[in-house]
This record gives structure tokens, sequence and C-alpha cells, in this order.
């Protein structure tokens, strides 16, 4: 008898399934790698220590420090302390954990630190297949490698640091089939906000998306991890792509991928993994990429999106939408395009890789940022910066007048110094324009590394193909 | 993790949709290493002004709004971010349950494991809840019902593994460390 076609997801969870899930308790689900930072992890240690329990699998867990650690360099290598005090103290007790527990830590001045979810894929520890978890939401940005990444709380970390699996109910499956060939100027991050502009912040709720079509397969890794990385920002538990030549070429010599035999051995079974002709998901939408435009939110959260050149929407029954609008001191029926931006934030998990950062050179070079306008380019890994520096991007952001910074979250959410002021606006190539994320009182327009450098050259929201 | 088997208790209202866990507990105060003492920063920015003033118009800062132990909310509480401090501060506040037609996947899980129950009603049942914020509410956990103050009971549904957590105030952690025979030989198979 023929076996029932599965889908990527199906085959990844399946095998990961110490026990399967029943009436009465959920699935004892096995997870291959742990990535942990210092916010989400002090209380799950306490944890450990009060039950007196160990780290189960040392060498399946990977700590670094990206959240609250400070981007200047003075800060990060220069013997300054660092300015939050309480930020110092969450360094020094990821440091004292990793040391009591066994677990590698890449600390503060390590040269292979980064955003957590930059180092996965770079130092070629997310894999085709693996099940990947970390308490961050952004842990979705793994599935680009065709890994089951999701987010988890702090006492889910200290479920898997004991015991190296998690309880879990089986999510459903979304299928988003994008097709289409993306216009010039118009990159993943515009793709990933139309879509969740389509499905809504709670569309994707309960369920993991697997982005499919011939969109997806002629986007690089790069991009890949763009789109799911926000897929939490449709509610989705994670996001998924298939593993194809793309993501093996990627792979392929990265110091932690498997290496002679054991690669071939991985590439035979990763080659087993995309989901079969006529596998079903549990809902599926229909996606034109090709008439996608440059996309822009004007709200308080991912879904408030719109084309760069349109206008912002009216909704005068809605008084969420309304509050949204104010917080944000914007009308409904402006054009957001030559909207005036203070801060231009080029950085985070969504948008500090390599390809990121040239898009934005590209940009840049030759011209200056506006006058009065600051903008801060901040590497997604310190290896990202090394390589940015190689190609002389940091020359570029420099001379057009922007700081050049050590990696790490910084402006995506305040909370390591980098932070908007209350009122002004900051054009930023993060993943939440939530109220108050980059600074209590900051207002956040998303957008691409393009649409970013092209308006902080302009010092307004500027259609970067005007100036590609 | 406290025992949650029925509470009753006045509501409190906060009607917006799409809360965040920036707002329910914005980023500047994570950089704490414990659980305890976040019921402080809880909504900061939407209870308290930059000087640190409370601000009276805010629902929480009414009289009305002490002591009370359920909070109904819009469509889609705590979307975004994974960060447990959202439940911590909500439970350290009081709040022992939260009303809403949909919880973000991730802060439903993190709210059961701390004994925060999510309760999700039915879209003309939070609009009417939403209505008359104040009224007193019953929540049996056992039988999964809302028990409304005309006499009508509402049932919401409940993970039955999270239920019992929640009647008999135990983590999930036992039960996995009790499974460590079948971890052990699943890492054996792989």
């Amino acid at each position: 008898m023929a076996r029932t076609p599965q889908t990527l997801f199906d085959k990844v969870w399946q095998r990961h399934e110490v026990t399967a899930e029943s009436a009465a308790t959920p699935a004892v689900l096995y997870i291959d790698l742990h990535l942990v930072h210092e916010v989400t992890s002090p209380q799950a240690f306490a944890l450990l220590r009060e039950r007196g329990l160990p780290v189960r699998r040392p060498e399946r867990t990977l700590a670094t420090m990206d959240h609250s650690t400070p981007t200047l360099t003075a800060q990060v290598f220069g013997g300054a302390p660092i300015a939050i005090d309480s930020a110092a103290r969450q360094v020094r007790e990821l440091e004292a954990n990793c040391a009591a527990f066994g677990v590698e830590l890449l600390g503060l001045r390590h040269a292979e630190r980064g955003i957590v979810h930059v180092i996965g894929p770079e130092l070629g520890l997310t894999q085709p297949g693996k099940t990947v978890v970390c308490g961050d939401s952004h842990t979705s940005t793994h599935g680009a490698l065709g890994a089951l990444a999701f987010g988890i709380g702090t006492t889910e970390v200290g479920h898997v640091l004991a015991t190296q699996c998690l309880l879990q109910r089986k999510p459903r499956t979304l299928a988003v089939n994008v097709r289409g060939r993306l216009a010039a100027g118009v990159t993943a991050k515009d793709l990933i906000l139309a879509i969740i502009g389509r499905l809504g912040v709670a569309g994707g709720t309960g369920h993991v998306i697997e982005y499919r079509g011939d969109t997806i397969a002629a986007l690089d890794m790069d991009e890949r991890m763009t789109v799911c990385n926000m897929s939490i920002e449709a509610g989705a538990r994670a996001g998924l792509i298939a593993p194809d030549e793309t993501t093996y070429a990627y792979l392929e010599g990265r110091p932690r991928a498997p290496q002679g035999e054991a690669w071939e051995h991985a590439l035979h079974e990763w080659r087993q993994l995309p989901s079969d002709a006529g596998a079903r998901f549990d809902g599926e939408v229909e996606f034109e990429a090709g008439a996608v435009e440059p996309m822009i939110t004007y709200g308080t959260n991912p879904g408030m999106a719109i084309p760069i050149g349109a206008a912002i929407p009216r909704r005068p029954e809605d008084p969420a939408f309304g509050r949204a609008l104010a917080y944000m001191g914007l009308e409904a029926g402006a054009p957001i395009k030559d909207q005036p931006v203070n801060v231009v934030f080029i950085g985070s998990c969504t948008n500090a890789r390599l390809s990121d950062l040239r898009g934005a050179a590209r940009l840049l070079r030759g011209r200056h940022i506006a006058p009065g306008l600051s903008m801060l380019v901040v590497p997604g890994s310190q290896q990202v910066k090394r390589a940015a520096e190689a190609e002389g991007l940091d020359r570029v952001f420099l001379e057009a007048g922007a700081e050049w910074r050590e990696s790490g979250c910084s402006m995506c959410l305040g909370m390591n110094g980098d932070t908007v002021a209350r009122g002004q606006y900051s054009l930023s190539t993060s993943n939440r324009n939530f109220e108050g994320r980059q600074g209590a009182g900051a207002r956040t327009l998303l957008a691409s590394p393009l649409t970013a450098a092209a308006s902080a050259v302009r010092g307004r929201v500027t259609d970067p193909r005007e100036l590609l | 993790m406290a025992a949650l088997t029925a509470l009753t208790s006045r509501t409190v209202v906060l009607a917006a949709a799409n809360i965040d866990t920036d707002q329910i507990i914005p980023a500047r105060f994570l950089t704490t290493t414990t659980r305890a003492g976040l019921g402080a920063q809880l909504f900061a920015d939407w209870r308290y002004d930059p000087a640190g003033a409370p601000r009276p118009e805010f629902v929480l800062n009414r009289p009305e709004a002490q002591g009370c132990r359920i909070l109904v909310a819009g469509d889609n509480f705590g979307c975004g971010s994974s960060r447990e401090h959202a439940p911590w501060a909500l439970l350290d506040y009081g709040i022992r349950a939260v009303i809403s037609t949909r919880f973000a996947d991730i802060f439903a899980s993190n709210a059961l494991k701390n004994g925060l129950l999510p309760v999700v009603v039915a879209a003309a049942t939070n609009a009417w809840l939403l209505a008359r914020p104040g009224i007193e509410l019953s929540v049996d956990v056992e039988a999964g019902t809302l028990l409304l103050p005309d006499g009508v009971a509402v049932s919401f549904p409940l993970e039955p593994f999270a239920r019992h957590c929640l009647l008999a105030g135990v983590d999930e952690l036992g039960f996995l460390l009790g499974r460590r025979c079948d971890i052990d030989a699943f890492e054996r198979r792989a």
C-alpha cells in the first residue's frame, strides 16, 4: 500500500516524537538544538538549581548574548562597563550559568557571537529536519533551512535544559503558495510584509506555515530567513521552507555542518524531507509575488502594512485603528511617502545579514544621509560584521554618516541602550512596530533595507526604486 | 505553580485587540534575572506617564479595578514576543484569568505553565463581557465553564493535560522527567 503523502512538517514532527500525543497528554517532542540567550534563560537555570537537575544534553545547547548587550565598541571590546547595570548582571549570570552547567557560550567578545537567529544558520548548526527551539519568538527564522523551529517561554527553556524534550500538541499546517517573480527593488521583506498584511497578525495562530512555490524556491538563504523570521508576526508557530540545492550549497563547509561522509549521509536524509506530492495541508493560501511593491507599515502591528506609494487606509468605524494612527501621529487617507523620518535602523534578526547590508550600501554609496537624521547599522553577527568590513561596506555606511556598531538586537527592542526617543519616527528593518517597541513613545515604520537606506538619504519615506 | 480550581472575581476590561507582550511588559524591564516583582511594570507605558506618575484614566489605575483577578481583553491577546515575563507580570499584579476570543500560541502556553488561565470565548460572548466591565464572573476549571451573572454557564476549551496541571498545581517538568526511559530509548534509536 502506498504511504500517505506527508508534508515537510509531518516528517520532521514524526521523526522527533518520543511519545505521540493522546487525548490526555501532548506529544513528547525531542529537541535537537537549543539556543539560549541572556534574557530568557536566568529563571530557567534557577529552576534546574531548585530541583537539583543537570543539563541533560549540554552538547545540544548553545548560548550567546544579544538582546540586552550593548553595541558600542567601547562597551564590548574597549573595557568600558556595560552602561545598563541590570544588563551587565544578565551577561555575568549567563556566563556563570554556562560555566556551572557545562553549556558552550559564545560570549560578549567571542568572534562568532551575534544575534542568536543569525549565528545558528551561519555556523551550520541549524540544519534541515532538525527541531530547533529558543526562548525567543523569532526562532521561526531557522525554518528557512527546513528545520522545525519555534519560540518557547522560559519554563520551557528549563524543560529542554532538563530533558531535551517539550510537551507539545501537534499544530496545524498552512501552505502559503507564492508564485511569480519579485520586481526589481522589491525584497523578501516586502514579500513577507505583504503576506502578513493578507493573513493578518493572528491568521497563522495554531499553525506551522510552509512557504512554497517558485518565488520561494528562487530566494537565496538570507531572503528565506527574512520570510520565515516574520512568520510569528502572522501569529504562526513556525515557518518552514523545504530544503533544496540552495540550502545545501549554503550549509556545505560551514564549521558545524556535517563534513565528509557525514555530509553525504545528511544530504541523503535531507533530500527525503520536502513535502510529498499530494500532501495535505490544513489550509492553503495562494499569493501572487509579481504585484508586490516595496511595503511599509504605518500602524502599531506588522499587519498594518501598505505599498509605499499607497495612502494610509481609512477605517473610521474601528476605534483600535484610530488609536494606532493617533499613536503614530499619522492621518487616515494621507500618503505615507515623504513622511519625515528621524532615525533609520538597519539591523535585527530580520534584516542584518550580509546581503541586507550589501543592499543598503548599494543605495548609500556616494551619498549622504539627510541632515538631522541619525542612522544606525548593526550587523547580525560578528562574522557578518567582518565580512562586511572585508568588502568595505563599513566605509560606505560611515562615509554616508551612519554609525557602524558591534552586533546585537540593538534598536529592534530598545533594551540595550539603543533606543528611539519619544515621538520620533524610526524607519526600521526590524520586525515589530508595536507601541514603545523601540523606546517609550517611539514611532516605528517597518520596511526593507533598501527602503531604509533610500529614506535615510532623503530624510523622508522614499521608494527605493527612485534611487536605484 | 499555584493550583487553580475555581475563581470568582469582578472583571477589568481592556477592549483593544492584538494587545502584544511589549504592552503587557515593555522590553526595558526584561533585564531582570528573577520572576518576582514584575506586576509593578504591568502595562507600564499605558499605566504611567513619562514621568512615572499613574495615568488616572487608565483602567488599572481606577479604584474599581483594584482587586480584580479576571481581565477581559480584545481578540488575539498576548501576540508578539515569547517573553514569559508577560504572564509573570499579570500574575504578580493579581490577575489569574484572561478572557479573549483568541490568544497567541506562546502566550497561552506560558500562561498555563504559571497558573494563569486563558479563557477563549466566542466573539459575541466577548463583546458582551467587554461592554460590561466590573461584572462578577466565576470560573470553574474542572468543568471548563465561565458562569455569567445571569446564571448562564459558558463552556471554554482547555487542553486536558494543562487542566490536570492547573487543578493539581503541578508543572509539566515532573511528567517529562518521568519519561526518562522513553527519552533514553529515543536517543539510542536516533
